[in-house]
């Protein structure tokens, strides 16, 4: 066993886990942070990226110990103080998911890729979620939602007038 | 919180709104439930020992060291959890000798595909399960593989079940002549072959072998505790499930609750009664404690069912001036080693379409469907008729080369015409509606179709290394499944029905509970619109339910683009009736007579006066009872259900733009325009979402996805890392548009979308790559179109020879790199 | 799926790590980035004793100016190669091609350092190395040792780095005012090359003076395309006269024949690619 010290989603945790635990797992089974998904085995499809000390990451290709003093932030830690992530909000805009199961990674992607490029064209959207798959929407949307979101982020624009449903339980 | 007020104004119109999803809010939060985020108190874990050989016989089982390693709390067999005698159901004897081989959930004596499970184990966590798969020792004794379809039908072949006496499961046949919708299309070629005024062309195509690939990996939960059995499952059957679940284990099905929460994609992938299911619920009673499992990415790709494959000789013939004579199709579909819920039937879906959108005369369809040692197959999107319409979009572009005809030309001069409708086809199925030239004249539009052809005659004539293909695919397809006569005709062994009821709560809203069983396709969204149309309730007060058979008894799920047509349908049926209870009510609420009532924006207004009611007003009336009509119960909820008259016809036509780089096989999609009419549009955000996802399926077979098995039978694409899913990077932006011609066999003119792109992509893409370097001499490249088979066509067509290709070898793969996964050596890894 | 058990420790120096790799054994395995390893423990692929994790060793992250060769920690991750001003001014080819390898999340793991010492022969950065003569700096019991490029690649994922040693940084010579380009040919955005061309030169007044060329995956290890670089020295940047010195890129290639490509046409490939790499490097 090893000890690991993380903070996810803003909270502190102390644990002891196995040295072969995955980061991923951990996230799911101790945490309960059930929102950020386990797709593949290889590392191909992205749905459990996270950030690790504020860089996108397959969690599943991360040992927990590997993490321990880190900040992670999850799918579930996006949002502040009830108030969606503008890409989260472009994701609801756009119809960007479908099926939903590809959606916590691609849009923990897509927040670190608007990070890095504020305002990145269509092949550099494609390019930067090329590590994420989605088999329901052929991307299309994806690429409309991050490249909406990155408008909504840019300094000075106002908030959309239309507003998704509200999030029960935020 | 009593909440008596409207929260926001009724609605109408709500029918063709582009509503963004009301699922959305919980799955862009990570607020999700899907089958593995369920953990119960005392759950245990199960894990599969699978067979790594294609054909053996089981010799013996060693599972000491797996019992003895602490965590583990058991390891059976089929015979410790009674299932040894049990087998998987196969709802549809597709002929009344169909040979059917017995399959039981965990390998009996002999396995018979690579991935057969064969034992289990449970244990206290995941981890402890999976290293205990490692202990258990199975002994084998090998079998010669079966894997090769015509092969397997020679004399003298393996039998993969020699009780059957065959590998041969069916042979299924459909002629026009004999039926009577048509001539005889054996006739009809054999005649245009001494006609000097005919021509006959003949090709052969080949259906790779396909995988779903849904993201969410499958995972069961079983619960025994509490009176009945409750099954958690990523399905897109629950009701299916319950019912074929409770017939295989012998579980009385009243005693079986089955429950599909979040689940992650299916693509048919999910329509299925799984052997993990049985056993997951097997072993949970057996131990008396909530069991899960999970698969593996891996695991999946290896054990869930495949689909495609098969084998396609097909024969055209016409008149010298073009128009179509006959058409004869015979098929080889590989049934993989077991027939599960509908394998043997989905070949035969497809056994309407292949004249498609054409006025053949005659007609021949016969299918043989055998086994093989490999994966079994079963649906996957589209189901049949993206064979049938990749085979007849092919041969119809093939038929234009011989002919020396503009394809798209020659098409028009044998579809249906738009005036023409209803027209009743060579197979006997009446297409209510259509209008082919539209679509047509849309899409050229689109694409920019003639200065298109001017680019491709002038990159020809200058030898330009890139050269430009124009890939036509003029599609129709049959969805809403189905009528239940129909299916009865079939030999399917259920109907095609579907089922809603609609609750009208005490203060107005409303919860609509539905038999259709959402993964992906907004049913929360569109069904709100058409109750809030209905019933003039707004959207916001609508809840949609799914999903469990608890909460909904009846339905039949979900797939064959069947939801919106037939279960959307119910649900308008379903508010009809609360619309003709609460009038009722409404009349005597307002002392009127019936007849002097209108509904309409949710109120019953008495004619030729300001007095009226609101429907949220009936339900409150009805919930207390204190003064309801005699007579009259007191609720104004109902249900409905549904069993539609005919299918539905939606068509389109998509056209593709190809650039292909001669110098290295390159093939790149330029651009890629389809208009599809699926009808009147409910919610045209969700329909364009759908036909972007299918389009991106079917381009996929075209040019990236195929399943391979080795020598020795062995899958192998058995990761993400060799079955090579597109990326947003592989893909182009594709260019969506509609026309409508409404479905005037049901009440809203719907039609059906899920399924349209990928039937309609695959002949597209392909005959868009042979379009570009046919005047090189190519006239086939099997799918997927990869750079290497696009250059060794070429190639071949000028006269060179190349190597053969390894299609067994491991190519480097994100993840693994060079590592195959099926052949690993020891590596310095870091 | 979850790796088998192992031990896993954290040294703070190399000399720590070199010592645990000492007392780990033939099973102990280096861990940087783990963007290689991690799954195919999962798949269970491998299954070593102990990991030792480079990644609280700071000073195998720094990327340097060494003189008159930029110096890169082999713990440094590739988004930091990718980004970093020194690379991007003296190592054009090494930044496209580092920005080629997988996908971002990947990169933000994956190291430099780490995808040499693993030694893909399909991997991007071999070829890059040996095109642009880097020297590999190992620690071992008995201190450091330089090896060049030539002599670093054995074998199908072999290196000349022992079973007790680590690689702690890679030098390259600066390349300012070279002209690159990465060609990489793949069959989907998440395949590895089936063939690529790093390639650089030096024009001067339309004729190249100098060329490196090296290959991805047309052998068990990355290569240098020697004869191609000789045959292009002194001829102009023409597509005529490049695609004449490319006939020569399959000169002592051994190409593999896999599902996505079999060795004729790989060597079809690598000539049509490797004209493309140059003259795009001669832009």
């Amino acid at each position: 066993m090893a000890q690991v010290r993380v903070t996810v989603d803003g909270v502190q945790y102390v644990d002891e886990v196995e040295p072969r635990m995955l980061l991923v797992y951990y996230l799911r089974e101790r945490l309960g942070k059930t929102g950020t998904v386990v797709g593949c085995d290889t590392s191909n499809c992205g749905a459990c990226t996270v950030h690790l000390n504020g860089q996108s990451v397959k969690s599943c290709s991360v040992l927990a110990v590997q993490a321990d003093g880190a900040e992670v932030t999850t799918i579930e830690g996006l949002a502040r103080d009830g108030q969606l992530h503008p890409v989260q909000k472009a994701f609801n805009e756009c119809h960007a998911l479908q099926c939903g199961f590809c959606t916590p990674g691609m849009v923990m992607q897509a927040v670190d890729l608007l990070g890095d490029n504020p305002d990145p064209d269509e092949h550099e959207v494609r390019e930067g979620i090329e590590g994420n798959l989605c088999r329901c929407t052929g991307y299309q949307n994806i690429v409309r939602a991050v490249q909406s979101a990155a408008h909504a982020m840019k300094p000075g624009v106002a908030a959309p007038v239309e507003t998704p449903a509200p999030v029960a339980g935020s | 919180m009593t909440d008596t007020q409207l929260t926001a104004e009724p609605t109408t119109g709500e029918f063709g709104k582009s509503r963004t999803r009301k699922e959305d809010a919980r799955l862009i939060t990570g607020r999700t439930r899907w089958t593995d985020n369920i953990t119960l108190p005392g759950m245990l874990h199960l894990a599969l020992v699978r067979s790594p050989v294609a054909h053996a016989r089981i010799t013996g089982i060693d599972a000491d060291e797996a019992r003895a390693l602490p965590g583990v709390i058991a390891v059976y067999t089929a015979a410790d959890l009674g299932l040894a005698e049990a087998s998987l159901p196969n709802a549809w004897p597709v002929t009344p000798d169909q040979k059917a081989p017995q399959a039981p959930p965990l390998a009996v004596d002999t396995v018979h595909f690579a991935g057969d499970a064969v034992a289990v184990v449970i244990a206290r966590d995941t981890a402890t399960a999976r290293d205990a798969t490692e202990l258990v020792l199975v002994d084998y004794d090998d079998l010669p593989p079966v894997l090769d379809m015509e092969e397997a039908l020679a004399e003298g072949a393996t039998l993969l079940h020699p009780d059957l006496g065959t590998n041969a499961s069916a042979h299924w046949v459909f002629d026009s002549g004999e039926a009577g919708t048509g001539g005889s299309a054996k006739e009809a070629i054999a005649a245009a072959e001494n006609d000097p005024d005919a021509i006959v062309v003949r090709r052969r195509f080949r259906q790779q072998r396909l995988i779903p690939a849904f993201m969410e990996p499958r995972s069961v939960v079983v619960d025994p505790s509490g009176e009945q059995l409750t099954m958690w499952s990523a399905t897109q059957i629950p009701h299916i499930l319950k019912t074929m679940a409770a017939a295989t284990t012998g579980v009385p099905e009243h005693k079986l609750r089955v429950i599909a929460p979040d689940v992650g994609g299916g693509f048919g992938g999910k329509l299925q009664v799984t052997p993990e299911e049985i056993v997951v619920l097997a072993a949970s009673v057996k131990l008396g404690k909530p069991v899960k499992w999970t698969e593996t990415r891996s695991e999946s790709l290896l054990s869930a069912h495949h689909g495609r494959d098969q084998i396609q000789d097909i024969t055209i013939a016409a008149k010298r001036d073009g128009t179509v004579l006959a058409l004869d199709v015979d098929l080889l579909a590989d049934m993989g080693a077991y027939l599960r819920l509908v394998t043997s039937g989905i070949p035969i879906l497809g056994a309407f379409m292949f004249n498609s959108i054409y006025k053949f005369p005659a007609y021949r369809f016969a299918c043989t469907n055998v086994f093989t040692s490999k994966t079994p197959t079963d649906a996957y999107r589209g189901a049949g008729r993206p064979e049938a319409t990749f085979a007849i979009e092919r041969i119809m572009d093939e038929l234009a080369a011989e002919l020396g005809r503009e394809p798209l030309e020659l098409r028009e001069q044998n579809w249906i015409k738009h005036e023409e409708f209803p027209f009743t086809t060579v197979c006997g199925l009446e297409y209510d509606s259509g209008n082919y030239e539209a679509a047509t004249a849309k899409a050229k539009e689109l694409l920019g179709y003639d200065a298109l052809r001017r680019e491709q005659q002038e990159r020809r004539a200058s030898g330009d290394p890139v050269q430009l293909g124009i890939g036509i695919s003029t599609f129709t397809e049959m969805c809403g499944l189905a009528p239940s006569r129909v299916l009865g005709s079939l030999a399917y062994g259920a109907g095609g029905w579907e089922n809603a009821s609609i609750r009208m709560l005490p203060f107005g809203k409303v919860e609509v509970v539905t038999g259709v069983s959402a993964h992906g396709q907004g049913h929360e969204t569109a069904w709100s619109q058409i109750v809030a149309d209905q019933l003039g309730v707004p959207f916001e007060d609508i809840e949609v339910l799914h999903g469990d058979t608890q909460i909904s008894p009846k339905g039949m799920d979900t797939y064959g683009s069947r939801s919106l047509a037939v279960g959307g349908i119910a649900v308008v049926k379903a508010a009809e009736k609360v619309v003709a209870k609460a009038r009722t009510i409404a009349a005597h609420m307002l002392e009127a007579s019936e007849d002097d009532l209108e509904f309409s924006g949710g109120r019953f207004g008495v004619k030729g006066t300001g007095k009226g009611v609101t429907i949220q007003e009936v339900a409150t009336t009805a919930w207390a009872a204190h003064d309801l009509p005699d007579g009259v119960e007191p609720s104004i909820d109902a249900d409905a259900t549904y069993d539609p008259d005919n299918f539905s016809f939606p068509h389109g036509t998509h056209l593709a733009a190809m650039e292909v780089d001669t110098d290295t096989g390159r093939v790149t999609i330029r651009k890629y325009v389809c208009v599809d009419d699926v009808g009147n549009a409910l919610n045209p955000l969700i329909i364009e979402g759908q036909v972007h996802g299918g389009l991106a399926q079917g381009i996929a077979q075209a040019l990236f996805e195929e399943a391979n098995y080795d020598e020795q039978g062995t899958l192998v694409n058995g990761t993400f890392v060799d079955y090579t899913l597109p990326s947003a990077s592989d893909l182009p932006s594709f260019t969506t548009d509609r026309t409508t011609t409404p479905a005037t066999s049901n009440p809203l003119g719907v039609k059906g979308v899920g399924e349209a792109g990928t039937i309609a992509s695959t002949p597209a893409i392909v005959n868009g790559v042979i379009d570009a370097v046919r005047h090189l001499g190519v006239n086939e490249v099997e799918m997927p179109c990869t750079p290497q088979r696009v250059w060794r066509a070429v190639q071949a067509a000028q006269g060179r020879a190349t190597q053969e290709t390894p299609v067994d070898t491991h190519s480097p793969g994100a993840g693994l790199g060079s590592i195959d996964p099926n052949n690993p050596q020891e590596e310095e890894v870091q | 799926m979850i790796p088998a058990q192992f031990d896993y420790v954290k040294p703070g120096t190399v000399e720590e790590a070199v010592a645990a790799l000492q007392a780990g054994g033939e099973d102990a395995k280096i861990l940087a980035g783990g963007q290689s390893l991690i799954p195919v423990l999962r798949l269970r692929l491998a299954a070593p004793s102990v990991l030792i994790d480079l990644g609280g060793i700071p000073e195998l992250r720094r990327i340097r100016d060494d003189g008159d060769r930029i110096a890169i920690g082999a713990m440094a991750p590739h988004h930091e190669v990718l980004r970093n001003h020194l690379v991007g001014e003296h190592l054009g080819l090494l930044a496209q091609a580092t920005a080629t390898v997988a996908d971002n999340q990947v990169r933000h793991r994956g190291t430099l350092g780490g995808a040499l010492a693993h030694a893909d022969p399909a991997g991007d950065l071999g070829g890059v190395a040996l095109a642009l003569e880097a020297e590999f700096v190992i620690a071992g019991s008995g201190g450091t040792r330089t090896v060049s490029a030539d002599e670093f690649f054995v074998d199908y994922f072999t290196t000349a780095i022992g079973e007790d040693e680590i690689l702690t940084e890679v030098r390259f010579p600066k390349y300012t005012g070279w002209g690159s380009h990465y060609e990489k040919f793949n069959r989907t955005a998440q395949s590895w090359s089936m063939v690529a061309i790093a390639a650089a030169v030096r024009v001067e007044g339309g004729t190249i003076a100098e060329a490196r060329v090296g290959l991805t995956n047309m052998g068990t290890t990355p290569l240098r395309a020697r004869g191609v670089e000789e045959a292009l020295v002194g001829q102009p940047a023409t597509a005529e006269a490049v695609r004449t010195a490319a006939e020569r890129v399959t000169e002592g290639t051994a190409a593999p024949s896999d599902a996505d490509a079999a060795a004729d046409y790989r060597e079809h490939l690598a000539r049509v690619l490797t004209g493309r790499a140059v003259l795009a490097a001669a832009g």
